[in-house]
C-alpha cells in the first residue's frame, strides 16, 4: 500500500518537472512581453552611444549610413580622448575625488542628522524634518547664485574656486538633505526594542547607534551612498559655474565644454567619454546591489 | 540582595495621559512577581520605568540599595527579555549572548563559560553560530533569554515574553521559564496579560487597572479572595460570573435573591459580614468551577439550583453549561456525563462557600 502511494507521488512530480502546464509558459512571456516597451526606453539610448563611440568619424558623418549599426570597431575616439584631451589623467580623477569626498561628507553628516531627527524627542523635531526636505526641494538653478557669493567669499582667504574643492563643498548642500531624508524613513522601520536592548546590555546612544542600528542600517545606507555617488558623479551646473581651468573640470562639464567646440561636436569622442564615464557608476551598483537588497533586519523581531 | 522598591511612582504622558498613577510595590530579593492587567493599564510602563527605558514623572524606584531614577538602563544591572525578542540580527546566537559581557570587558574565557553554561541549560547549544533569521520563534525566544542569563544581572523583567509564540510553545516555554528561575535564582518582574502565566509562574500576583494596583498577593489568594470585581473578573478562566441579586432576611439567616423564582442561603459564617447589606441591590459572584453538576454527598454550604440548558461546550475534561438567570448569561462547569441536553432541565450546586458578594457602589467584595 505504501509503495503503491510513494510510487504514484514519485510519478507526479516527474511529470511537473518535465513539462510546464502551458498557461504558465503563456504567463511568463506575457511578464516578458509588458517588459520589453520599458527595455527599449532604457537601453536604447546605451546601445546609440555605444555604437556611435566604435564608428569612425567617417562613418559617423556619412549620412547615407545608418545609425543603428556599425560596420566595424574603430578605437580613434577612445585614443582621441587619451591623447587629445585630459579625460583621464584630470576629469575621471578629479571626478572620482569630488564623488568619493563629498559622497562620505554628505553620508557621515546625513546618518547622524537622520537618527537626530527619527529617533529622538526634541521640541521642533518634526517642523525640521520638514525644513530638510523643503530643502532639497529647492532647485539647484535657483541655489548656485549665493553659493557663488559664498564660494567667492571663501575664495578670499583659502583660494578654492576654479579648484575640486569648491565642488566637494557645494554638493552636500543637495546631498545632505536628500541622505536625511533617505535614511530617516529606514531609520524608523528598524525596531527601537532592538536599540533599548543595546542600552540595558550596557550601550551608550552612540554605541547604541555604531553597534547595532548602523548594521541593521546597511542596506540604507547604501541606498544613500549609491544615490548620493550617482548625483555627485552626473552634477553639472555647480561644476561648469564653480570651475573655468581645464584642469580642474569633472568629466560632466569637461566633456561638454572641450568636446564640443563652438557647433563643432566630436560625436565619436563624446560618446566614447558617456560611455567611460557610466563605467565606474555601473561598477559600483554591481558591487553594492547584493547588499542593497539583502533584508538584514530579518530575524531582529518576530 | 536585589528588592525592587517603588514609592509613589507616577508616569504621565503629554499633558493629560496618566499611564501610571502612584503606584507602591515592594518586590523582596530572588522573588517572581508578576504583573497582570488588561491592555494600557499601565504594567509595561511599570517595567519600562524599572528598566530605566521611560522617565519617571514622580516618585521613586530602588533597586537593593541604590535609588535609580536618575540611572541610565546600561548602568542599572538588569537585563530585560521583549516581546518580539529584540535580537541583534547582524550577529550570531553566541554574539547576541555574549554582546553585553563584551561591553563590559569581560575575560573572553569568562564569556565563553558563561555563554555555554546558558545556552546547556536553555538547550540551545548547537544554534551558537546561527543568525536570528535561522531561527524559529521557540528558538529565538531562548536565545532572547539566554542574552539575559549570561550577564547574571541583579533583575530580570520579562514584557510578556511568551505572547508571539503559538498555544503549545507557550505552555511548554512557561514550564522552562519556572525551571530557570529555580535554577537561575533572581528577582524577576513578569509583566503578561494572560492570568494563567500569572498564576503558573509567580510567587505574587500584582494586578493593575487604569494605572493603579487593585490588588498584590500569592495566585492563591488572588484566586479565593479578590479584594475588587475587577480582580475577580480578571482571576481565573473561564471567568467569574457575576449575577445582580438582593440580600434578604430569612428567619435567622440571609439569603441571596438571584430571581423571584431563585434565592439562595447564604452560610452561617458569612451572616453578620454580610447583615448590614440586606435591601440593598448587590452583586454575586461565583466562578464556574463553583457551579458544578448535582453531588448528593456535597458539602453543608452546596445548594442546589435549577437550571434550563441553553448552549454546551464540551472541554474534554468538563463541559461548560450556559443558562440563563433573570436575564443574565451564567455559567457552569459540569463533568461530561452528567450534562442534560440543551433545553432540557438540569440540576446544579451551587458552593455557596465559594461565593463573593460585591457592592455595586464601590466595585469592592465585601
Amino acid at each position: 500500500m505504501n509503495s503503491s502511494v510513494s510510487m504514484t507521488t514519485g510519478g507526479g512530480a516527474a511529470v511537473a518537472e518535465n513539462k510546464v502546464p502551458l498557461w504558465r509558459r503563456r504567463k511568463a512571456m506575457a511578464n516578458y512581453i509588458a517588459l520589453l516597451p520599458y527595455l527599449a526606453f532604457a537601453l536604447f539610448p546605451f546601445y546609440i552611444i555605444f555604437i556611435t563611440s566604435l564608428k569612425s568619424k567617417q562613418e559617423i558623418n556619412n549620412l547615407g549610413k545608418s545609425p543603428f549599426w556599425t560596420r566595424g570597431i574603430e578605437w580613434e575616439n577612445f585614443t582621441f580622448l587619451w591623447t587629445d584631451t585630459v579625460f583621464f589623467e584630470h576629469w575621471m580623477i578629479n571626478t572620482f575625488i569630488v564623488t568619493t569626498v563629498s559622497t562620505i561628507i554628505s553620508v557621515s553628516i546625513g546618518i547622524l542628522a537622520a537618527y537626530a531627527l527619527a529617533r529622538l524627542r526634541f521640541k521642533g523635531v518634526e517642523a525640521f524634518g520638514v525644513a530638510v526636505f523643503i530643502t532639497y526641494l529647492v532647485p539647484q538653478t535657483l541655489l548656485f547664485l549665493p553659493l557663488v557669493d559664498v564660494i567667492n567669499f571663501i575664495d578670499d582667504f583659502i583660494p578654492i574656486r576654479d579648484t575640486y574643492w569648491s565642488l566637494i563643498l557645494t554638493y552636500p548642500t543637495f546631498l545632505i538633505p536628500f541622505v536625511t531624508w533617505l535614511l530617516m524613513g529606514y531609520f524608523r522601520t528598524i525596531p527601537f526594542e532592538v536599540e533599548e536592548c543595546a542600552y540595558l546590555d550596557g550601550c551608550t546612544r552612540l554605541g547604541a547607534l555604531f553597534r547595532v542600528v548602523l548594521p541593521m542600517a546597511i542596506p540604507g545606507i547604501i541606498c544613500a551612498i549609491l544615490f548620493s555617488y550617482t548625483l555627485s558623479w552626473n552634477e553639472f551646473l555647480y561644476s561648469l559655474v564653480f570651475i573655468q581651468d581645464e584642469h580642474a573640470k569633472t568629466v560632466s562639464v569637461g566633456v561638454f565644454t572641450e568636446l564640443i567646440r563652438g557647433d563643432i561636436y566630436f560625436w565619436g569622442s563624446l560618446m566614447a567619454a558617456c560611455m567611460l564615464g557610466t563605467v565606474p557608476i555601473v561598477i559600483l551598483y554591481g558591487f553594492l546591489m547584493d547588499y542593497y537588497t539583502s533584508g538584514l533586519t530579518q530575524g531582529a523581531i518576530k | 540582595m536585589a528588592e525592587i522598591r517603588l514609592q509613589d511612582l507616577w508616569k504621565r504622558y503629554g499633558a493629560d495621559v496618566m499611564a501610571v498613577r502612584g503606584i507602591n510595590l515592594d518586590i523582596e530579593h530572588n522573588e517572581f512577581v508578576a504583573l497582570v492587567g488588561p491592555s494600557g493599564c499601565g504594567k509595561t510602563t511599570t517595567l519600562r520605568m524599572i528598566a530605566g527605558l521611560e522617565d519617571i514623572t514622580g516618585g521613586q524606584i530602588q533597586v537593593g540599595d541604590r535609588v535609580v531614577n536618575d540611572v541610565p538602563p546600561r548602568d542599572r544591572d538588569i537585563a530585560m527579555v521583549f516581546q518580539n525578542y529584540a535580537l541583534y540580527p547582524h550577529m550570531s546566537v553566541y554574539g547576541n549572548m555574549s554582546f553585553g559581557l563584551r561591553l563590559r570587558k569581560t575575560d573572553k574565557a569568562e564569556i565563553d563559560r558563561r555563554v555555554m553554561s546558558a545556552a546547556e541549560i536553555l538547550n540551545i547549544g548547537e544554534l551558537l553560530e546561527r543568525r536570528p533569521g535561522q531561527l524559529s520563534g521557540g528558538q529565538r525566544q531562548r536565545v532572547a533569554m539566554g542574552r539575559a542569563i549570561v550577564r547574571d544581572p541583579q533583575v530580570f523583567l520579562f514584557d510578556e515574553p511568551l505572547s508571539n509564540l503559538d498555544a503549545k510553545l507557550r505552555v511548554q516555554m512557561r514550564t522552562e521559564i519556572k525551571k530557570i528561575h529555580q535554577r537561575v535564582k533572581t528577582t524577576v518582574v513578569y509583566v503578561t496579560h494572560d492570568q494563567v502565566e500569572a498564576m503558573t509562574l509567580a510567587d505574587r500576583i500584582v494586578v493593575m487597572n487604569h494605572g493603579v494596583i487593585e490588588q498584590v498577593g500569592s495566585p492563591d489568594e488572588m484566586y479565593n479572595n479578590p479584594q475588587t470585581r475587577f480582580v475577580a473578573s480578571f482571576i481565573g478562566s473561564p471567568a467569574m460570573n457575576f449575577i445582580d441579586c438582593g440580600i434578604e432576611q430569612t428567619g435567622a439567616g440571609l439569603a441571596i435573591r438571584l430571581s423571584d423564582q431563585v434565592a439562595l442561603g447564604v452560610p452561617t459564617d458569612r451572616t453578620d459580614r454580610y447583615a448590614p447589606y440586606v435591601g440593598k441591590d448587590m452583586i454575586f459572584g461565583i466562578r464556574p468551577e463553583h457551579l458544578t453538576e448535582h453531588r448528593p454527598h456535597a458539602e453543608e454550604t452546596t445548594q442546589d439550583l435549577q437550571i434550563q440548558v441553553e448552549v454546551l461546550e464540551p472541554m474534554g475534561m468538563d463541559t461548560m453549561v450556559f443558562f440563563d438567570i433573570d436575564g443574565t448569561e451564567v455559567c457552569g462547569r459540569s463533568e461530561p456525563r452528567s450534562v442534560s441536553d440543551v433545553g432540557e432541565a438540569m440540576t446544579l450546586s451551587v458552593n455557596m462557600d465559594r461565593m463573593h458578594l460585591i457592592d455595586p457602589s464601590t466595585d469592592m467584595v465585601v
